[in-house]
């Protein structure tokens, strides 16, 4: 019975990727990950520098869905490949980058292909859609196909490694952003990040709650949109498609491979379901095959493309 | 759906020279001890905050920086905003007689409420409360009108006991029987009781204090060896916090960056 899946070359036991952002700003929280049921886990997203992120408050839950505006706290690319370096665990780690341009996705990609040796990563990821950070994703325009093509043949001039660039619903055209990525050299397209941004009032005090004003949306709200964008990008691109946004069960993840993803990925799950979710999804997953007469994933992925 | 409370500050009283107290117009009868709530202060930020009484709703602060400076600036009458309650709390045995809680700095407002919980239930409590001088001193009152007996220790001798409040838990835990022991201050003192009580065969808990920023067990910003104090926590057994590579011995930063201590 197969979860089975293969991640460029590497065996992953299920399609099931920790999403980034979501738990893993340690080795050992990633490592935890895995113990709880991952296949393939995401390290949280470096930048060059090391970044606080923004003031608090960082995230609201919302109906059927979590708005977050961290503003990518992270240790700096050389501290975190440091913290996230030796990897030998069966799972896949991807290391995610963010730029504010593409000369500073390039320069990351290069720290991290100097570091591949004893890094043990199984690909990069590179994201372009953060809702919520001034300078980076789509508050810099990152999400037009253009900017997508450019960034991504800098960083392919820069690495040997797997690249996925990591996309927005948020931005129209979700197609051709991908075919723009595809293009230029990218590997596989994660679809996508959080969708907005939105904003949360608190009526008492006659203000914005978060912190930063607005914030991203992710959680099972956001579902039907993500599945969409998956369906869309199928028809745009050959390259594999991770889904992620609102997986909150066996049957979201079934949907979205359905739509047309050959992973999918999930984080607010961890809030819902805790820790233990990502390995109760795949269990689901299972379940569900077994009862419908499917025996691989490859069956199911982009079915419900005539 | 974990909502944002807002409601009036209904009294602030000053504990000592930087630790006050505010009392809350709010019943949050669902609070539990251990547990902790995310206060956000418009304009300044959002922190964790230990609940010291879930009726009146009580926390007390030490201001030591932005987010504690503003709270300890409000007023009765003020409007105050928080998320919550999050985390474990702290569990007591079942058929339990007696407890004992070890507190330092503003450690001991959790174990207040815990102790204030145990004396309604017939569970027996003794404290001990440590300090680094006698104007550190905090919920001495309060504590005495819960415990049955409270001990107090300085490091500089100007109240009760000289010395840390190891020797203090040490002769209780030799001299009596209590089913538990909570921890909850400095973490080498948490660590400290945490191998007493090891030595002794006794459980306990401890309570962590992490960099937080989601309070719900989703960013990672708080782990401790692959855990979340957030959500994990910030209650843990001494035996879990003891196999921990980073207990008493580092701290991430806002940035996730280890230091260590
Ligand atoms: C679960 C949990 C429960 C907590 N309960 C309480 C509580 O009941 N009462 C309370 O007062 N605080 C409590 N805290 C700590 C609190 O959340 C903040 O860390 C603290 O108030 C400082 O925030 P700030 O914005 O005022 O300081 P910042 O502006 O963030 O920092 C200013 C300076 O203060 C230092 N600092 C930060 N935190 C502390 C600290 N805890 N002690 C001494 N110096 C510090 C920093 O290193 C910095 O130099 C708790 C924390 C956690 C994780
Ligand atoms: C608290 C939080 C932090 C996040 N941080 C990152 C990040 O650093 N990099 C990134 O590419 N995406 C980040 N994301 C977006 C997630 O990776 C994911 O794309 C999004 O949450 C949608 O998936 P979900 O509905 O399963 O949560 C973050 C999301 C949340 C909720």
């Amino acid at each position: 019975m197969g979860l089975e899946s293969v991640m460029f070359g590497r065996k992953l036991k299920n399609p099931m990727i920790l999403a980034s952002g979501i738990l893993g700003m340690t080795r050992a929280s990633l490592e935890a990950a895995c113990e709880n049921g991952c296949g393939a886990v995401t390290a949280k997203s470096l930048t060059l520098e090391p970044r606080k992120g923004h003031e608090g408050p960082n995230i609201v839950e919302v109906e059927d869905g979590l708005l977050n505006a961290m503003g990518y706290p992270n240790p700096g690319i050389v501290a975190g490949l440091k913290e996230f370096g030796g990897w030998k665990r069966s799972e896949a780690l991807i290391i995610s980058i963010v730029g504010k341009n593409k000369e500073e996705f390039a320069e990351l990609a290069e720290k991290v292909d100097a570091a591949q040796k004893t890094l043990g990563a199984t690909a990069i990821e590179a994201v372009m859609s953060c809702p919520h950070t001034p300078g980076y994703g789509t508050m810099a325009g990152q999400g037009a196909p253009e900017c997508v093509a450019s960034i991504t043949s800098a960083i392919k001039k820069k690495t040997e490694l797997p690249l996925i660039i990591k996309l927005s619903p948020s931005v129209p055209g979700e197609g051709k952003a991908a075919k723009a990525a595809e293009d230029a050299g990218a590997d596989a397209i994660n679809m996508g990040n959080s969708l907005g941004p939105g904003m949360v009032i608190d009526i008492h005090r006659k203000r914005p709650f978060l912190g930063f004003g607005v914030g991203g949306m992710s959680g099972p709200a956001i579902k039907p949109i993500v599945i969409r964008c998956v369906y869309d990008v199928y028809r745009s691109v050959k390259i594999p498609i991770i889904g992620t946004g609102g997986i909150n069960s066996g049957r979201d993840a079934i949907e979205m491979m359905m739509a047309g993803a050959t992973w999918v990925s999930a984080g607010s799950t961890a809030y819902y379901r805790g820790p233990e979710a990502f390995g109760q999804i795949c269990r689901e997953m299972e379940a569900w095959m077994k009862s419908n007469g499917v025996s691989k994933l490859k069956g199911m992925i982009g079915a419900a493309h005539d | 759906m974990i909502k944002i409370h807002t409601n009036v500050v209904k009294k602030v009283s000053e504990e000592n020279y930087r630790v006050k107290t505010i009392e809350v117009e709010h019943a949050l009868e669902e609070a539990l001890p251990g547990q902790f709530l995310m206060v956000w202060m418009p304009g300044v930020g959002e922190r964790p905050m230990s609940i010291g009484n879930g009726y009146p709703l009580t926390m007390s602060v030490a201001n030591v920086g932005k987010v504690s400076a503003a709270m300890t600036a409000l007023r009765p009458g003020d409007m105050i905003s928080y998320r919550g309650p999050f985390g474990k709390p702290f569990a007591v045995p079942k058929d339990a007689k007696r407890i004992l809680v070890i507190g330092g700095g503003y450690g001991v407002v959790p174990l207040y409420f815990l102790a204030k919980r145990a004396k309604e239930n017939d569970i027996g409590a003794v404290a001990v409360l440590g300090a680094r001088a006698a104007k550190d001193i905090i919920y001495e009152k309060q504590l005495f009108a819960v415990c049955d007996e409270v001990f107090i220790t300085t490091d500089d001798g100007s109240r009760g006991k000289k010395g840390t409040v190891m020797a203090e838990a040490e002769m209780l835990i030799r001299s009596k029987k209590f089913d538990c022991a909570y921890a909850c201050g400095p973490e080498m003192m948490m660590k400290a009781v945490a191998q007493l009580c090891r030595q002794h065969g006794m459980p306990c808990q401890v309570s962590l204090e992490r960099y937080m920023k989601c309070g719900m067990g989703v960013c990672g910003s708080c782990v401790v060896d692959g855990k979340t104090v957030c959500r994990d926590g910030p209650v843990f057994s001494g035996e879990e916090a003891l196999a921990m590579g980073e207990f008493g011995k580092a701290h991430r930063d806002a940035t996730g960056v280890l230091h260590e201590r």
